[in-house]
């Protein structure tokens, strides 16, 4: 940060320090408390005990001595790492081509980069098994007509392969809002001074970006890191994950080391994070204007154009390939080694729509309210954070970003040990009976993702927004409400959209959470078909169903952004006239 | 328990509304009353269902068993005890065990009903499953084979049984110009390298049983030979017992050794696949018990006592299900379909007569000594047991003495399993593995044991393979 720009952020700060701030820090500090680090705490007790109860290290030092784990931390990282550059590799391009070019189907880009993170990823992983496993369609036709295969699915590419493809929206999303509010004035500077084409690219208007970027990439590689679903799909057990799950999850062995490699988990995915934001530290990324003023969208030369829509269309298909996937297994009667199924029937939306369409209203119902307290909470920590001098505030957001690393197994046990025997004031009904824990268990386990989008959206306005607003009279939560909010309104809403879709697939903690099939949500209906050979096809149409409803979702929410956008156009342009 | 329609809209309120409500109203502040509200509208919603308490006359019932399954039964059963309503809560074992755990008394589950065996012993051990020896139906014979239907402690009733055995998927054996597989010998066969797939033991109760069952018919050392020259035409080990028969179902994979009513349901339900009973088999009781501090005792063992009846037994038959019944076939009404497999028989011509005890005592040696050798070594062996194959047709084609030589050390190193029979029988090594692993000093020495072996299978693996390397170079 500049001398100045420092100077003026502690002047707001200073004055930031209210009686509100400290009941906001305190309502923010104890959510988490009750819901994030005591029942996580509660298990990993586990890791730090003895049989008797009495403290010891020796777990840990079990841990270190097994060249098996030290094998799996280091594929872990290669994966994480990999599979978040190849995630960039997808999204930086249609982020830049969707706000930064004139042309048709940049809302396409938008939802359709979306639809990767509302399939569970289970599911999304035998879709994909289906088109490039190594019986499934596309190996079938390569191996028919030339006598090759491709080993796209085998061994650690194929979790980077499908990794990649499941969490590049995280990267395409903040980017893409990152992008929009970038000042226009900066590019036109630049270009006054002969800066053109790539170097204007790498030079100015992606540093400029970084925060979106940065925030997108952590998670990729946060959630690769953490992510259980696709390495066991894909049989692949020699990660860090699959191995706590595996130890945690054995018939009637209650084995620590699953806890410990829980912890070490979650102290990994902080120091990731930590090291983001160091990355980010001692460099302004705050322009003063918004919005209207962003940069300009051009037209693409003929060439330039056919490059485009070349890439898009790849990248399309390659992307939508689960979902075309699950859409057949939905349609098809019976489908063994071909490449397209037998017959088609519309009997398992039949099934589904029978039996289970209480399961979308859940969905709907839990994953709204999950998502709504998230981004208040992101909101909320992230002012904290960036424009108070709230001792500790940095805790906040550091206690909130780990629970990316807390599998969603060892958070619904912690709920039922801490909450075992409380009943909801007033009835005699167990609280863990009702699907409030499920709910809470949602917005807990998708804070992160919201934070990190909100944060990076305040880091985007200005701190002399808030000044002149308070200069004028405004107090600081009117400054708030007025001014920083509206312009934070398309990372709030990447944040919604986020915690929501990515709250829709939850599945390890609703198994352990659900209490009744009445109360269950879409994502263990599937898994729950997904158990038989006759449940495969409604299974799939209910995944197909989960697709749309939130992908109609996603489009309305993308439908008031660029509502928002428009407003602001007319007067940004009267202003620069 | 219906959510109210009120509350549905406002979940969907919440989600499509934000950012517009907030830019226009500026409603959000970050901090106390939009939170406050947050949880008012949580409460709100909440309280709607607070109403509704357990209804007298649910049954609870937590199965890992498929949709198809209980919900034939929950349709049956409230047809012939109307008043008595079935909650089906599925979950997979371990989870399902967690759960019962987990919850204070009169809060419980009332039935818990799965096929592993040891998931039972695991909750009778911690005290949860009431007696229900009463409840047994006295047509069914008391052993399969030489293994109790019933739990001689009254603690768990069997309710179908199953035997373990070959599915494969026809197409893809075709396509490959495979011959279909009868016994577990077969799969060591080179043609089938790369076709083959099976679960863990400590994944999955059923092929614990299934690899418990081929060392007790083999013996410990040729055993896990076999097992592990099978592993090394492996695929891919799968994290799910259900991952192999629908991997196959789909033709991802060949052959899968699976439970029988996987196969079984996936022939009749019209997938290109077949199954086949190998001699060394075992036939073992899928079970049902009921847990103690449930809700609805009572009504909980009728619906016991009725999946155990002639009728609630008749319903196995249905193809989507096509599991076998505890009753003899003559004792089921004569509703058996033609060609059902008769598990009595299959157990009496099985060469293997299971030792559950056996089992039980170094149930957790098998599961670890399986999972360190070859679910985290899979790719070396893998590797091990390709380049023995190629050095193996090299031989078959110019014998080469040497090469010969070699080639059996390769096989010597690559199948021989990290721990002997002597040592498996030594009742001070199993008790290292008995005792509880919070104990940090006994984690210890368990993780030293594990890693060791994992070292030394990788190491056998990688020198089985430069072995064969060798010979296959002489025989050129």
């Amino acid at each position: 940060m500049t001398a100045a720009t420092a100077g003026a952020a502690h002047a707001v700060r200073r004055a930031g320090l209210r009686p509100g701030v400290w009941l906001a820090g305190a309502l923010v500090l104890a959510f988490l408390l009750l819901f994030l680090v005591l029942p996580v705490g509660r298990v990993f007790h586990s890791a730090f005990v003895e049989a008797d109860g009495s403290p010891t290290l020796g777990h840990f030092g079990a841990f270190f001595s097994q060249g098996l784990m030290r094998e799996a931390f280091a594929n872990s990282l290669y994966v994480a790492v990999m599979s978040a550059l190849l995630a960039a590799v997808i999204a930086v391009p249609l982020a830049y081509f969707t706000v930064r070019f004139d042309f048709r189907g940049a809302l396409l880009i938008q939802t359709l980069g979306v639809l990767p993170l509302i399939m569970p990823p289970f599911v999304g992983a035998v879709a994909l098994q289906l088109i490039f496993g190594r019986s499934g369609s596309v190996n079938l036709l390569l191996g028919d007509a030339f006598g090759i295969t491709l080993p796209l699915m085998e061994g650690l590419n194929g979790i980077i392969f499908v990794e990649a493809i499941h969490y590049f929206p995280f990267i395409l999303m903040n980017l893409t809002v990152a992008l929009r509010n970038i000042d226009g004035a900066m590019e036109e500077a630049a270009m006054n001074l002969g800066c053109r084409g790539w170097r204007l690219f790498w030079r100015v208007i992606f540093p400029l970006a970084l925060p979106g970027f940065v925030a997108g990439a952590s998670l990729v590689f946060v959630k690769v890191f953490d992510d259980l679903g696709t390495p066991l799909v894909l049989g692949q057990t020699n990660l860090l994950a699959p191995q706590a799950y595996l130890r945690i999850t054995q018939v009637g062995l209650e084995d620590p080391m699953g806890y410990v490699i829980s912890v070490i988990m979650i102290v990994f995915s902080i120091m990731a994070m930590a090291l983001s934001a160091q990355v980010l530290r001692g460099k302004d990324y705050a322009t003063t204007q918004k919005g209207g003023a962003s940069i300009q969208r051009r037209r693409l030369t003929p060439a330039g154009s056919f490059m485009a829509y070349a890439w898009i269309v790849v990248v399309l298909l390659v992307v939508l390939s689960p979902h075309l996937g699950v859409l057949l297994l939905s349609l098809a009667q019976v489908w063994s080694f071909s490449p397209l199924p037998d017959a088609y029937t519309l009997a398992h939306y039949a099934t589904v729509f029978q039996d289970s369409s209480g399961m979308i209203r859940n969905t709907l119902l839990y994953c709204g309210l999950a998502a709504g307290l998230d981004v208040v909470l992101g909101v909320t920590i992230a002012y904290l954070m960036l424009r108070t001098t709230l001792p500790a505030r940095q805790w906040l957001d550091w206690v909130a970003t780990a629970s990316l690393a807390v599998p969603g197994i060892v958070l619904a046990i912690g709920y039922l040990r801490l909450y075992k025997g409380v009943t909801v004031p007033g009835t005699e009904v167990l609280l863990t009976g009702t699907w409030v824990m499920i709910m809470l268990a949602y917005a807990v386990r998708r804070l992160p993702y919201a934070l990190r989008s909100c944060v990076a959206a305040l880091q985007q306005v200005h701190v002399s927004l808030e000044e002149a607003a308070q200069s004028v009279g405004a107090t600081q939560l009117r400054s708030i409400r007025r001014v920083v909010v509206p312009l934070m309104a398309g990372g709030i809403l990447a944040g919604f959209v986020t915690s929501f879709i990515t709250a829709a697939v939850e599945l390890s903690a609703t198994i352990l959470l659900t209490s009744a099939e009445s109360q269950a949500p879409m994502s263990y209906g599937i898994y729950l078909y997904m158990q038989s050979v006759a449940g495969r096809g409604p299974g799939a149409a209910l995944g197909v169903l989960a697709i749309a409803v939130v992908a109609v979702g996603t489009y309305l929410s993308h439908v008031v952004v660029e509502r928002t956008q428009s407003r602001f156009q007319p007067a940004a342009r009267e202003n620069n006239a | 328990m219906p959510v109210p329609a009120a509350t549905g809209s406002r979940g969907l309120a919440a989600f499509v509304q934000p950012a517009g409500h907030r830019r226009t109203a500026g409603r959000v502040p970050p901090c106390t009353r939009a939170l406050a509200r947050r949880a008012l509208v949580a409460m709100a919603a909440v309280s709607a269902l607070w109403a509704q308490p357990a209804a007298a006359g649910t049954v609870t019932v937590v199965t890992s068993f498929p949709k198809e399954l209980t919900q034939a039964y929950k349709t049956a059963f409230e047809k012939a005890h109307p008043g008595i309503k079935l909650e089906i809560l599925n979950k997979n074992t371990v989870q399902g065990i967690a759960y019962v755990r987990e919850l204070p008394v009169g809060q419980r589950p009332d039935v818990f009903w799965a096929s592993a065996p040891d998931a039972f012993e695991v909750l009778a051990g911690a005290k949860l499953l009431d007696n229900i020896a009463g409840l047994a139906n006295k047509a069914a014979p008391a052993k399969v084979g030489n293994y109790p239907i019933n739990n001689p402690d009254g603690l768990y009733l069997g309710q179908a049984l199953a035997g373990y055995g070959l599915m494969w998927n026809t197409r893809y054996l075709a396509a490959n110009k495979l011959p279909a597989p009868r016994q577990w010998a077969d799969l060591v066969k080179p043609v089938y390298f790369g076709h083959v797939a099976t679960s863990s033991p400590s994944r999955s109760g059923t092929t614990h049983l299934t690899v418990e069952t081929l060392l007790q018919g083999e013996g410990w050392a040729k055993g896990w030979t076999q097992l592990l020259q099978i592993a090394g035409n492996c695929a891919a080990v799968t994290e799910r017992s259900f991952g192999v028969p629908d991997g196959v179902n789909n033709g991802q994979f060949g052959i899968g050794l699976v439970i029988d009513f996987f196969g079984l349901a996936g022939k009749f339900s019209g997938f290109p696949v077949d199954f086949a009973y190998p001699d060394v088999t075992a036939v073992v009781p899928a079970n049902i018990g009921l847990v103690s501090g449930g809700k609805n005792a009572d009504e909980a063992r009728k619906f016991i006592s009725y999946t155990v009846s002639q009728e609630g037994q008749q319903l196995l038959y249905d193809p989507k299900i096509s599991r076998l019944p505890i009753l003899p076939p003559e004792a089921m009404g004569g509703k058996a379909p033609q060609g059902y497999p008769n598990p009595f028989e299959i157990a009496k011509r099985a060469k293997v007569q299971f030792d559950s005890d056996l089992s039980e005592s170094r149930y957790n040696v098998v599961s670890a000594l399986f999972d360190q050798t070859i679910t985290f070594r899979l790719k070396e062996l893998q590797a091990a047991t390709k380049a023995i194959h190629a050095a193996d047709a090299a031989l078959a084609k110019k014998p080469n003495p040497k090469a010969a030589a070699l080639l059996k050390d390769a096989r010597d190193a690559a199948y021989t399993p990290v721990v002997d029979a002597t040592k498996v029988a030594d009742k001070d090594f199993l008790g290292v593995f008995a005792a509880s692993k919070k104990d940090a000093a006994v984690n210890k020495r368990v993780t030293a044991l594990e890693d060791h072996w994992n070292t030394s299978a990788r190491q056998n693996y990688e020198r089985a393979r430069a072995l064969a390397e060798q010979a296959l170079a002489l025989a050129k």
